[in-house]
Order: C-alpha cells, then sequence, then structure tokens
C-alpha cells in the first residue's frame, strides 16, 4: 500500500478577526498589543450583571463577505451560547451562531500548482458566522500558575467554513491563501498572522477513493500557511501509516508543534461533544433588510474573480498572468492604475512590468507594492515611451532603476535629463555603422563566410557604440544592407 | 426519565460543580422529583407550534462601531481572587 | 413620618417640615432596631446613606428636587452598587464590592433617592421563600415564624415593616409580586423590556425583570416611573418614549361613584380550582366583590396551558441560570476555594462551596436539560409552551381588559416547612409563573387577610405595556379600601 492508495479530505475552519474599531459585543477598543487587560471592559471580563450589545461594523463585514463568495445574507439569524468551561472564556460561554448563521453558502476559487501541472478548482463554503474571540491563557510560569490576558476577548471573528472539498495540502494552502486575499481585498480583516488576525484550523482525514468518508481529526490554530501546510502533511501520513498498521482513526482536536513538525492530541476539550447550545437570551434574532444587503453590495470594490476575468477577455491576459495580478487588491490596484494612464494598448507590457522588473526590485528591498518607490503613473510614463519608441527596451530599464533610485520625477525627466533619447536619425546610425565595420572586419568576415552569429555581435557593437540609444530595428536594417545582405 | 448516579456525576462535573459521594444520593432524588415534575410537558403535543425564544418579538438592536470603553482595570481587578502584572492568575493552563 | 406615603414624604421635604438627613436617619434607626429579628438586609451603609441625604437636601434647598429627591429606598441585593458590596444573597458573592452601577441604581441615583442598603434575597433570585439566602432567612414582620415569601423577599420585608418607604425588587417566576402579597404590601412588575436589565444579576434573562414594592400602587407609580425606560446597553430592553405612570392615577373617574365602571376584569377558572387555600380564595373574591362595586365587570376566561407554566419555566429557567452562572467561576471575581489541585478542580470546588444547594440544583437541571439529546425533548417543548401559554392570555384579554386573581395560593408559610421539598416550593408559584413565560405585566396588592393574620395578595395581570391601567385599576381599589395602609405590629 502506498500514499496514492488512500484519498486526502481537508475541510478548513478559518477565523478572522474583523477590522472594527471596537469589540463585537462592548465598546472596547480592538487594538492589538497593549498592556494585559487594559482593552478589557466590562463586558468582555463578564462581570456580573453585564450585557451585550451587538456591533454593527461587524454585521456590516459580514454582509461585504456574503456578497464577495456569492453566498446567502440571512435575513435573520441567531446568536446562541457554546458552552463550556476555560479561563480565557470569561462568561464560561462564547457567543456564536448555530443554527442560524449570517451567512450560508457561497464559493471561492482558487488556482493550484504552476506552470502546465496548474489547474483552477472551485471550493464551496459551508457557511460564516459572526462569534466573538477568546482572551490569551500566558504558560510563563507565575509561581506555577497561568496568567490570562482578556484585550483579546470580544474580538468579532467572522468564522469561515469550508465545505471538505480540499484533495490536498497544496489545495488547502491554495484555499487558505485566496480567502486571505479576499478578507483583505474587501477589507473586513487585516490579515495578520502573526498577530493573530487570521487563524486556520484543518479538519483532515484520509479515505479509500470512492469510500465513505473517514473519521477527522481537527488541527487547530495554524498561523501560517506555512504550518498549514507542514501540519496536514504530517496528519495525513500519520492518519495512513496508523491505518495501514491495522489501526482505527479516534476523532480529537490536535494541535500543530513548529518546531517538532508533529500533531499531537489536545488535552482541553475534553467537553467538546456537549457544548450546550441554545440561542442568547440577552441578544435578539439579527435581521438584515434587503436594503441594507443592497447599499452594502454598492459600496464593495471589483472583485477579485471579475477583475481576473476583465483582465483575460479585455486586455488580452493570460489566466496565469491574470491570477497573479489579482492576488492581492493592493497589486491588482498599482496594475489598474498603471494601465488606466498607459492606456489599455499597453496592458500586457505594464502586465510584464509589474510581475518582473518591478515584482522582484520589490522583493529584494522587501516593500510592499504600496510601498514602492515608482508609481503605476511613472511606470505608466516608461512603458509609454518604450512603445513609442523614444526608448529602447533596454534603456527602459536603466530609465525604471533611475526612477526606483529618485533620480527624476518622470521617465521623460530621466530620459531627457540623462540623454538617454533613442536615436533614430538614419544618418547617425550610418555613421557609426559605419565605424563599427571599419573596426571590426573580422567579424565582417566571418558574417560573409556564412556565420549569422557574427551578425548580432555586429549589432551589440553598434549598440555599445551608442550607448545603447540606437534604434535596435534600424541598426538591424542599415547593418544588413550595407553587408550586402 | 429518571437521572442514575452516574448521570447525576456526569451532569457535575459538565457544571464544574463538585459532588461529595455523600450529597450525590439526595441530589440524585431531587432533581428526579424535579425532572418528574417537568415530565408534565411531554403530554401536549406541540407540532407545528413555532419555539418562542424572548416575550417581545423584536429584532437586535445594533451599536454603532466606535470606542466608548475606557481602561478601568484596576478597578475591575481589585475584586480579584489573584492577580499579577496585570494578569488574572489561574493555576496552570495545559493544553 | 414612618408610615407616611411617598407623596406625603415628598410634601413634608418640600415644605421643610423634615429633611433628608431626618428621614434617613429615621429609618436607618428603625432597621438598627428591628432588622435583627427579621433579617431583611444584608449591607446597610449609614455613612453613604447620610452622604445621599445630605446632597438631597442640598438639591430640595435649591427647588430643583424630583419626586423622590430625599425619599429613602432599599435595592435588592441582585442590583450591581458601585462601591457596596453586592451579593445575590450568595457565598459566591460575598466579597464582591461592585465596580459599577446598576442602570436601575443610576437612575433611582440620578433622581436624588438616598439607598439605605441592600436587601436580602434569595440566592441569585432563585426560591419562593428567602430561606435560600447565605445571609440567613428573612422573616416575615406580620409573624416572624414564617417566610416573608421570595425570592425578592428582603424588600417586601422592609417595605412591610416599614424600614424603608419603598424598595427594588426582581421578578422572574414571581418574585416581586409572591412577597408582596405574602407580606402585605404592594409589587409591580412591569412589562418584559421596559425596565433595563444592565447591571441586574441574570438568574434566566428572558425572564428577569425589574420592578419595585411600595406601601400602595400609587408609591409603585412613582418608583415605578423613575427606573422604567429605554437603555442601549441592554440588548432586550424596548425603544418606547417614557412613561409616567403616575398621570394615570390622578386622572378624576366619570363617575366618582363607580370609577372602574367600563372595565371588563378576567377570571381564570384555572385560578380558581383546587390548590387555592380557602382562606385566600374568601379575602380574594371579596376583593373582586368590591371591583365591581367600584363599577367593574368581570368574564369568565380560560387560560388551559397555565398548569403548564411552572414544567417549562423549570426548564427555560434553569437552563438559562446555568449559562448565566459560569461565569462565576472563581477567576476574576467572587468566591476561590482555599484549596484546590489543578485548574478544574478549582473550578469545581470553588463553584460547589460558593453555591447553595438550591442553585446547584438548577444549575444541574438546566445543564441537564440543554445536554446532548435533551435539547428537543426539554428545552425546546418548553419553548413551544411558553408560545401556547402566551396565545393563552393574547386569547384572554379579546375579553378583558386587566386578568384578576390570588397572587399565591396560600399565606406566608412557616420557615423551613417546604424547604426539604423543591417541587412543593416550585407549585407555590402557580399564579405568578405563566406571566413571565409571556412577558406580560403583573400586580400584587393587598387584599385582606387570611388565617392567622396573615396577609392575602391579589394579582393584577396586564396586557403588554398596560402597566398604567394595572397601577391604575389597583389605586381605585386602594381609594375605596385600606388593607394596604394595615400594617404588621412589629412596625408600630
Amino acid at each position: 500500500m502506498s500514499r496514492n492508495d488512500w484519498e486526502v479530505v481537508i475541510g478548513l475552519e478559518v477565523h478572522a478577526q474583523l477590522n472594527t474599531a471596537s469589540k463585537i459585543f462592548s465598546g472596547a477598543s480592538t487594538a492589538f498589543g497593549s498592556e494585559p487587560n487594559r482593552q478589557a471592559s466590562a463586558v468582555d471580563i463578564a462581570l456580573p450583571g453585564v450585557l451585550p450589545v451587538l456591533n454593527r461594523g461587524a454585521v456590516e463585514r459580514a454582509i461585504r463577505f456574503g456578497l464577495a463568495i456569492d453566498a446567502q445574507v440571512a435575513p435573520k439569524s441567531v446568536f446562541a451560547r457554546k458552552n463550556y468551561f476555560y479561563p480565557d472564556l470569561p462568561k464560561g460561554y462564547q457567543i456564536s451562531q448555530f443554527e442560524l448563521p449570517v451567512v450560508s453558502g457561497g464559493t471561492i476559487t482558487i488556482r493550484v500548482g504552476e506552470g502546465d501541472k496548474a489547474y483552477e478548482k472551485t471550493v464551496n463554503l459551508t457557511r460564516a458566522h459572526l462569534e466573538e474571540d477568546a482572551g490569551k491563557s500566558l504558560h510563563e510560569d507565575f509561581h506555577g500558575m497561568s496568567g490570562i490576558d482578556l484585550n483579546r476577548a470580544g474580538t468579532p471573528l467572522l468564522e469561515i467554513v469550508s465545505e471538505p472539498d480540499m484533495r490536498s495540502s497544496a489545495e488547502a494552502v491554495a484555499y487558505a491563501r485566496a480567502l486571505h486575499a479576499l478578507v483583505r481585498w474587501i477589507e473586513i480583516c487585516d490579515g495578520n498572522m502573526q498577530e493573530g488576525s487570521f487563524r486556520c484550523d484543518a479538519n483532515v482525514s484520509v479515505r479509500r477513493p470512492g469510500g465513505p468518508l473517514g473519521t477527522r481529526r481537527e488541527i487547530k490554530n495554524l498561523n501560517s500557511f506555512r504550518f498549514l501546510q507542514q501540519a496536514i502533511d504530517f496528519e495525513v501520513q500519520w492518519q495512513i501509516e496508523r491505518l495501514e498498521d491495522g489501526g482505527t482513526i479516534q476523532q480529537a482536536t490536535v494541535l500543530f508543534d513548529p518546531d517538532t513538525g508533529e500533531t499531537r492530541v489536545m488535552r482541553t476539550k475534553e467537553d467538546a461533544h456537549d457544548y450546550r447550545y441554545f440561542p442568547d437570551p440577552d441578544l435578539m434574532p439579527l435581521v438584515i433588510v434587503p436594503e441594507w444587503i443592497d447599499r452594502v453590495r454598492e459600496q464593495l470594490p471589483e472583485l477579485p474573480a471579475a477583475m481576473k476575468a476583465r483582465f483575460i477577455d479585455d486586455y488580452g491576459l493570460s489566466a496565469y498572468d491574470a491570477t497573479t495580478l489579482t492576488a492581492s487588491r493592493e497589486v491588482a490596484t498599482y496594475y489598474q492604475a498603471a494601465v488606466d494612464a498607459a492606456g489599455q494598448a499597453q496592458a500586457k507590457t505594464c502586465a510584464n512590468w509589474v510581475m518582473g522588473d518591478l515584482a522582484a526590485r520589490l522583493n529584494k528591498a522587501e516593500l510592499d507594492v504600496t510601498a514602492s518607490p515608482v508609481s503605476p503613473t511613472q511606470l505608466a510614463g516608461l512603458v509609454t515611451r518604450i512603445a513609442d519608441n523614444t526608448i529602447s527596451n533596454a534603456i527602459g530599464k536603466k530609465v525604471f532603476d533611475a526612477l526606483w533610485n529618485g533620480e527624476g520625477d518622470s521617465a521623460d525627466d530621466i530620459i531627457e535629463a540623462q540623454g538617454l533619447k533613442q536615436v533614430t536619425d538614419s544618418g547617425a546610425i550610418e555613421a557609426m555603422i559605419d565605424e563599427v565595420l571599419a573596426a571590426n572586419q573580422k567579424s565582417v568576415d566571418e558574417f560573409r563566410a556564412g556565420k549569422e552569429k557574427a551578425f548580432n555581435a555586429l549589432v551589440g557593437q553598434v549598440m555599445k557604440a551608442s550607448r545603447g540609444k540606437a534604434n535596435p530595428a534600424q541598426v538591424n536594417e542599415i547593418l544588413r544592407r550595407k553587408l550586402g545582405g | 426519565m429518571s437521572l442514575s448516579l452516574e448521570d447525576v456525576r456526569k451532569i457535575s462535573s459538565l457544571a464544574r460543580l463538585d459532588l461529595s459521594e455523600s450529597d450525590a444520593e439526595a441530589t440524585r432524588s431531587k432533581l428526579n422529583g424535579i425532572l418528574e415534575l417537568v415530565e408534565q410537558m411531554q403530554a401536549i403535543d406541540t407540532s407545528g407550534v413555532e419555539p418562542m425564544s424572548h416575550p417581545q418579538d423584536v429584532a437586535q438592536r445594533l451599536r454603532d462601531d466606535a470606542v466608548t470603553e475606557t481602561d478601568r482595570r484596576d478597578d475591575f481587578q481589585r475584586v480579584a481572587p489573584q492577580t499579577e502584572a496585570g494578569l488574572y492568575l489561574v493555576p496552570k493552563v495545559i493544553e | 413620618m414612618i408610615n407616611a406615603s411617598l407623596t406625603e414624604l415628598r410634601a413634608a421635604l418640600d415644605a421643610g417640615q423634615t429633611s433628608s438627613v431626618e428621614l434617613a436617619n429615621l429609618f436607618l434607626d428603625r432597621i438598627d432596631r428591628l432588622d435583627g429579628t427579621l433579617n431583611s438586609f444584608i449591607t446597610v451603609d449609614r455613612a453613604r446613606a447620610l452622604d445621599a441625604a445630605r446632597a438631597a437636601d442640598a438639591r430640595i434647598a435649591t427647588g430643583s428636587a424630583g419626586p423622590l429627591t430625599g425619599i429613602p429606598i432599599a435595592h435588592k441585593d441582585v442590583f450591581c452598587t458601585q462601591g457596596v458590596l453586592t451579593t445575590c444573597g450568595s457565598r459566591m458573592l460575598s466579597n464582591f464590592v461592585s465596580p459599577y452601577d446598576a442602570h436601575v441604581v443610576e437612575l433611582l441615583g440620578r433622581a436624588g433617592a438616598v439607598m439605605l442598603g441592600k436587601t436580602n434575597m434569595d440566592e441569585f433570585a432563585m426560591g419562593s421563600s428567602n430561606e435560600n439566602s447565605h445571609f440567613g432567612a428573612v422573616r416575615n414582620p406580620w409573624n416572624t415564624d414564617r417566610i416573608p415569601g421570595g425570592s425578592s423577599g428582603g424588600s417586601a420585608a422592609a417595605v412591610a415593616a416599614r424600614l424603608v418607604p419603598a424598595a427594588t425588587g426582581t421578578d422572574t417566576g414571581g418574585s416581586v409580586r409572591q412577597p408582596a402579597a405574602l407580606t402585605g404590601v404592594t409589587g409591580i412588575k412591569p412589562t418584559y423590556g421596559v425596565v433595563s436589565r444592565y447591571g441586574m444579576i441574570a438568574y434566566a434573562s428572558s425572564f428577569d425583570q425589574a420592578g419595585v414594592f411600595a406601601a400602595s400602587a400609587e408609591d409603585c407609580a412613582l418608583m415605578l416611573s423613575a427606573i422604567a425606560g429605554f437603555d442601549p446597553r441592554d440588548s432586550t430592553s424596548l425603544e418606547r418614549p417614557a412613561e409616567d405612570y403616575s398621570l394615570a392615577l390622578q386622572q378624576s373617574a366619570a363617575e366618582p361613584a363607580r370609577p372602574l365602571a367600563g372595565l371588563r376584569i378576567g377570571l381564570p377558572e384555572e385560578f380558581f380550582g383546587d390548590g387555592l387555600a380557602a382562606d385566600v380564595r374568601a379575602a380574594v373574591e371579596a376583593a373582586i366583590e368590591e371591583y365591581r362595586r367600584l363599577g367593574a365587570t368581570t368574564v369568565a376566561v380560560k387560560l388551559p396551558n397555565a398548569k403548564l407554566a411552572i414544567p417549562a419555566y423549570y426548564v427555560l429557567a434553569p437552563a438559562e441560570a446555568s449559562s448565566n452562572l459560569s461565569r462565576f467561576d472563581g477567576v476574576r471575581y467572587g468566591h476561590r476555594a482555599a484549596e484546590y489541585g489543578d485548574l478544574d478542580d478549582m473550578y469545581r470546588k470553588s463553584r460547589a462551596e460558593g453555591f447553595g444547594a438550591e442553585v446547584k440544583r438548577r444549575i444541574l437541571v438546566g445543564t441537564y436539560v440543554l445536554s446532548h439529546g435533551y435539547y428537543d425533548a426539554y428545552y425546546l417543548q418548553a419553548q413551544k409552551l411558553r408560545r401556547l401559554i402566551a396565545e393563552d392570555f393574547r386569547a384572554a384579554f379579546t375579553q378583558c381588559d386587566v386578568i384578576a386573581g390570588p397572587t399565591s395560593p396560600t399565606t406566608a408559610w412557616a420557615i423551613g416547612a417546604k424547604t426539604d421539598d423543591p417541587v412543593q416550593m416550585y407549585l407555590s408559584d402557580i399564579y405568578t409563573i405563566a406571566v413571565n413565560l409571556a412577558g406580560l405585566p403583573g400586580l400584587s396588592h393587598p387584599a385582606g387577610f387570611g388565617d392567622g393574620g396573615l396577609p392575602v395578595g391579589l394579582q393584577l395581570i396586564g396586557n403588554y405595556f398596560d402597566e398604567s391601567r394595572l397601577l391604575g385599576t389597583a389605586h381605585r381599589y386602594q381609594q375605596a379600601t385600606d388593607w394596604h395602609l394595615r400594617r404588621p405590629a412589629i412596625a408600630a
């Protein structure tokens, strides 16, 4: 038996912290990083007698998400209490949604793999519901005790649950990345995974192809795409080995240890089978009227899927390029601005620049595209000058470097100041060619003897003599004529 | 429906209420008395009746997303059993 | 002054015949003298009361006094009071000094009422006799071997013994009306959602509603007007314009001899069946006769599902309670066991030590009915019955304006008589609980005496938001009768 005899089944539950100013049920700040318990209000620490009041901003973000994945936004949804004891859960229950979530259904299309092996897949979502985050247990030693910080308690979460549609860790990661890009795209979550703003739980099981679903184990709190991949790979291998050794899988909640690369069963979830959900009597049903949904829809930016289709249809980009350019809202916005300034005819060239030189420079400098020293307008100016033969592509790279280094405000400024304008005067080019031919008799002889490579060497010499400014097409043409071709 | 001692222990554990062996039987008998009273409900056919969670049929009111709370940690922690460095202390949490 | 109505006290304060400080001292001295026997207060804060009284006097002197400025009151210890011990009658909170005020406390404070202290209650408002208090049973001022009713027994007893002219309470299944009846005072629980629950320590959130105690409907109207109204901090608080409940009382009747002419009183046959004590029946029927004399007509109505109110309530209220009381875990406030092993052991021991027997029973019942496999049979079935009961009332109110009957099937029983039998205790709320399931307003007023000179209460149930009608109806009755002016010997 080998790994190929098993089918991997993965569903993801993602907890996205919504980027509201205040908490979901209290007026405390959600800002990250304050001193312990300084942002834990009476409601957040669950003083006796306090009551929750729902934040409109959290609901609005849930609606945005529902619309972005083409899901049903429930006209009426209900908050329920999920009861369990844990020190980071001050009320002894989490306010969540159970039977009637705010968002149901929806899909996200992902692109998995690279090159020829790349394929697209549509992942179905089960639901997305609003709930409150818990606090944090700090395990540093306080005389053998743990410390509880409730600053995070009550931060709004959108729990986004997928169907078990993924068949590999690569698909799971592609889905998680697409979801991550989407929540940032529609500006409902800052996506900061180090700070825990976007956390993944993976439900993993294996089965014989076509057979019934296997028993799943849930890997909790994966806060990077790398850990998600590693944890799933380890878990899959572990489950297969166990089953092949004749063992069985028990349903369990497990934690991934990045240091060892292994998963282990969590100890604190004994009551997981009995959360005693019931409608929270402190909260009334959440009613979302169609007019509200319409308003939110009007305010939605163009979504990545629509933008990608437009880039393919209108701009003639490849699926790969369109996917890459819409992988994040920032890159897409940059690219769109460049095309708008350069004109649609330059869309393909703009794409090459954004994904090529610009991406490489940003990557090397560890800069986000929003912090790019070269603005979309500047890039468009550069592309325009290449297109109208003012400069060659090779000089274009020089101009790009100059823009990056702040040597001028625009491509035109730099071309002017540094005298980079392409030489298109035939007389001048002819003079340069004559000089080169005179000085390179050996190459001329070789060419005439049939060595085509010698021609390229001569072109190179001419370009060098012109310091790259001669129009390459003209150089080619005149040189060939002069050599009697 | 009648609870066994084992049921009572299980519920007590779920509710995090320590139950001494000596109290278990008395608790069981009182709980069974209450459940017997409650059992009268089962005689009624309620098919088609919508469950009622709230006395008033109104929609949840929404709060504007604004920070309105200020730091009151010191006031709140004055009544806490054990704190240090602004944290509530509890017996070691093992995940 | 001790027996004066709030209106009389107001007049005396405004006329300078007495001062708020003088009134506070007068009632505080009575508490000192009598409460050793009654045990109606958990906390009395003389210094704080006198500070508030002095502030009230200053306000009266500037002529900006409101109806309650300078009037001594007491709060049931279920309401959070900033800087003052707030125990909820429990060992769990026996050291809890609240860092904030409940909405009700804030409003009465702002009105200038002077809080003398916090009254005793059944632990976490669970009980019908006030014997479930960590701070000891409260005694009925009419017979100190008897219970005062519960769970707001401390407030009821304190008002009955004139240790304070008015007090707040809460009513989840009858906890204002039943003790009002058993101690011979007037008490009202408004429509669910009329008074904010913010800062009121929750027992069963979809039932809990604050109410008030005073000698008369007129006094209750003044108190209720001060605490009712929308509060954005409670999602179940209803957005309605504030109401002055005293206004309806001041309207003059078209027919002075028959001031209740046109009022239709519904009499549910289910409230007059077996189990109603003969002495209570006699007093209630006499009171209804009085209502007829005042011009009201009576009509028989049916509440066929009312008999299911107790079973449904004892599923739903414990279910909510089991969850509401999970926050008492010894981590952020409240009792933590002195000795424990691991985290779970700390939870189990702190909670087992901090809660009394009845509270633990309800937590266990609630945990059970919500647990896996039982939810539909218990919780959901009870919620459906809740709707049927609410529908019964809706149908009845097409035939009548108010519903009347006994508040409690018996007068106050002997301390200890039912402590060993929770089910018998639960059945004593048979006439009050349905009102909470429906969320309707209810009032109890004195209607004479039963055997042994113990008070009998008559309950008036109104349609949603009909508090003014309830108070107005009781007020007409009290203008024509003097039961509400009778005082126990201890109050003399």
